[in-house]
């Protein structure tokens, strides 16, 4: 279980997260909804440690991640994978070292299992025969899939997907989106997915939670959020440009923590 | 008046801080440089991009700076009937400084740039993050190997311009000022003691570590898209050839009055 208590986090004196408490059940898989720039993916690297929190803490099955030390931290590292949002491969190696890095860094498995194994993960995802080719050599979708790829390569128990579809055409998305599910349903693999795709969110989604002001202020199922009375929600489900949103009366965050202090 | 105390001390503060920022750097440099598992392959890599790659253009400079060396002094020299001292001169001065720091700027300049450039491009994009998820220490899998390679390439180097140097005295003493082959050698090494090799090795290792250090901090620390990515390579280049021209006054300086 992930547990994630009154987190703040800010960056050059700007806050992005603000007391944000949010319980991630083993199994489920959590969608959180948001505009862009609300913190997110600033969210999602502190699940991983990438990010420290200014206050607050995140407690991964009763540990604390930002107090491990270094070893403990590769070792829960190992138990993640992650999937950025600009998918981040390393433009240095192929499709089959990227997919494989850990494979090859943290196992002693031969070059010949290896590449059974990326090629495995690579069909997941619904490519093959691309190992040898450079990042720079695929289109934004392929990439993103191959980011998927490494992720699921070392059948971790945690996902972090910062928005899986984003730059998909609608059926590679849904294909991703049934990926998603499938390792939900089978390895009971327990997930994060950031995006700010309804159609995903409705279809992947256990539980779906909406990130405004640094905080959740709501959080169901999918169900209950598309019947929600909050206006915040309403507005950004059903994609509308009025509301209270981008209503300029409301109170923006840098008001809200002006009111705070 | 208050204002420029302000911004004295300001920068006063960035410098400490940049400072310590480097340091640490430089010792978890330390620490995963002797960690285990070693990568004979990225060091090899590494090898070959920084100090093969830097042949070309070091055989060039230390060449046409023997030459320089060797002309400008038999301007002189020529007048007192001193010729046979320019190798001497052109050895000398070699081995001890140009030949040193000539090569770190060289380097610093074509290592240390492409160095800030690839490390700040893998932090824009990510890759420094996913590297650290994949539970793989970006020090130690990104600058060790350059740590490593970089300070046993550049002494290297610079032992080549010493050699290159000499020729480019020995081309220009030889066929134009008319000393003789055997002249040229004997008067080149006579006066060469192993102390002079070994002070300007010793200051190339210090190079070596500050054009590392320098170029995979500013690299790392990149904010800011491709607009930072150029920042950092630019003062990647700057402060380290600062800092070599600084470090090398003080080594002087030092041995000036030690040895
Ligand atoms: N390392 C960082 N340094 C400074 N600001 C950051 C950093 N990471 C994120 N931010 C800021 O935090 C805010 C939230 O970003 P992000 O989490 O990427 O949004 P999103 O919800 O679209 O994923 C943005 O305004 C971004 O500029
Ligand atoms: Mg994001």
């Amino acid at each position: 279980m992930i547990e994630a208590t009154n987190v703040v986090k800010a960056f050059n004196n700007r806050l992005v997260l603000n007391r944000l408490s949010l319980k991630i059940e083993k199994g489920e898989t959590l969608v959180i909804i948001g505009r862009s720039g609300c913190g997110k993916s600033v969210f999602l690297k502190h699940l991983i440690g990438l990010v420290k929190p200014d206050q607050g803490e995140i407690i991964i099955d009763g540990i604390n991640v930002a107090a491990l030390t270094f070893k403990q931290m590769s070792n829960l590292r190992m138990r993640f994978g992650m999937l950025f949002q600009a998918a981040a491969l390393f433009d240095s190696m192929t499709v089959g070292e990227n997919v494989g890095f850990n494979l090859i860094e943290h196992t002693n498995l031969s070059s010949q299992a290896i590449r059974q194994r990326v090629e495995e993960s690579l069909e997941l995802v619904g490519l093959r025969g691309i190992q040898d080719l450079k990042p720079a050599e695929l289109s934004g979708g392929m990439k993103k899939r191959v980011a998927l790829a490494r992720a699921i390569c070392m059948k971790p128990e945690i996902l972090l997907y910062d928005e899986p579809t984003t730059g998909l055409d609608p059926i590679m998305a849904d294909a991703i989106n049934d990926l998603i599910v499938q390792l939900h349903d089978k390895l009971k693999v327990t997930s994060v997915v950031v995006t700010h795709d309804m159609v995903s969110a409705y279809k992947i989604g256990t539980r779906i939670a909406m990130m405004y002001q640094g905080h959740i202020v709501e959080i169901g199922t999918p169900e209950q959020i598309k019947n929600t009375s909050n206006p915040v929600v309403r507005q950004f489900i059903t994609g509308s440009a009025v509301g209270p949103i981008t209503d300029i009366n409301f109170k923006s965050l840098e008001q809200v923590e002006g009111d705070r202090k | 008046m208050k204002k420029l105390i302000e911004g004295f001390g300001r920068s006063a503060i960035g410098t400490v801080r940049y400072a310590g920022g480097v340091s640490v750097l430089f010792f978890e440099t330390l620490f995963w440089v002797a960690m285990p598992p070693f990568r004979p392959g990225q060091i090899y890599d590494q090898m070959v991009k920084i100090g093969v790659d830097s042949l070309p253009i070091a055989t060039l400079t230390a060449f046409f700076i023997g030459v320089v060396i060797a002309l400008q002094s038999a301007y002189q020299m020529i007048k007192v009937s001193a010729e046979m001292y320019i190798p001497s001169l052109v050895s000398i001065s070699m081995t001890r400084e140009i030949a040193p720091i000539l090569t770190a700027l060289v380097v610093a300049g074509r290592v240390g740039a492409s160095i800030a450039a690839e490390l700040g491009s893998m932090k824009v994009t990510e890759q420094i993050d996913a590297l650290e998820t994949l539970a793989t220490p970006p020090i130690k899998y990104l600058v060790a190997p350059r740590f490593l390679a970089l300070f046993t390439m550049l002494p290297l180097l610079t032992v080549y311009a010493d050699l290159i140097g000499i020729i480019g005295g020995y081309t220009v003493s030889v066929y134009k000022l008319g000393l003789t082959h055997s002249m040229y050698i004997k008067m080149t090494f006579q006066p060469l003691v192993l102390k002079d090799i070994f002070t300007g090795l010793f200051k190339s290792l210090i190079f070596a570590v500050i054009i590392c250090i320098v170029s995979c901090y500013e690299g790392m620390k990149v904010e800011g898209g491709a607009e930072g990515v150029g920042l950092a390579t630019t003062r990647a280049v700057v402060i380290s050839s600062m800092l070599i021209i600084t470090s090398d006054a003080l080594c002087t300086v030092i041995f000036y009055f030690v040895g």
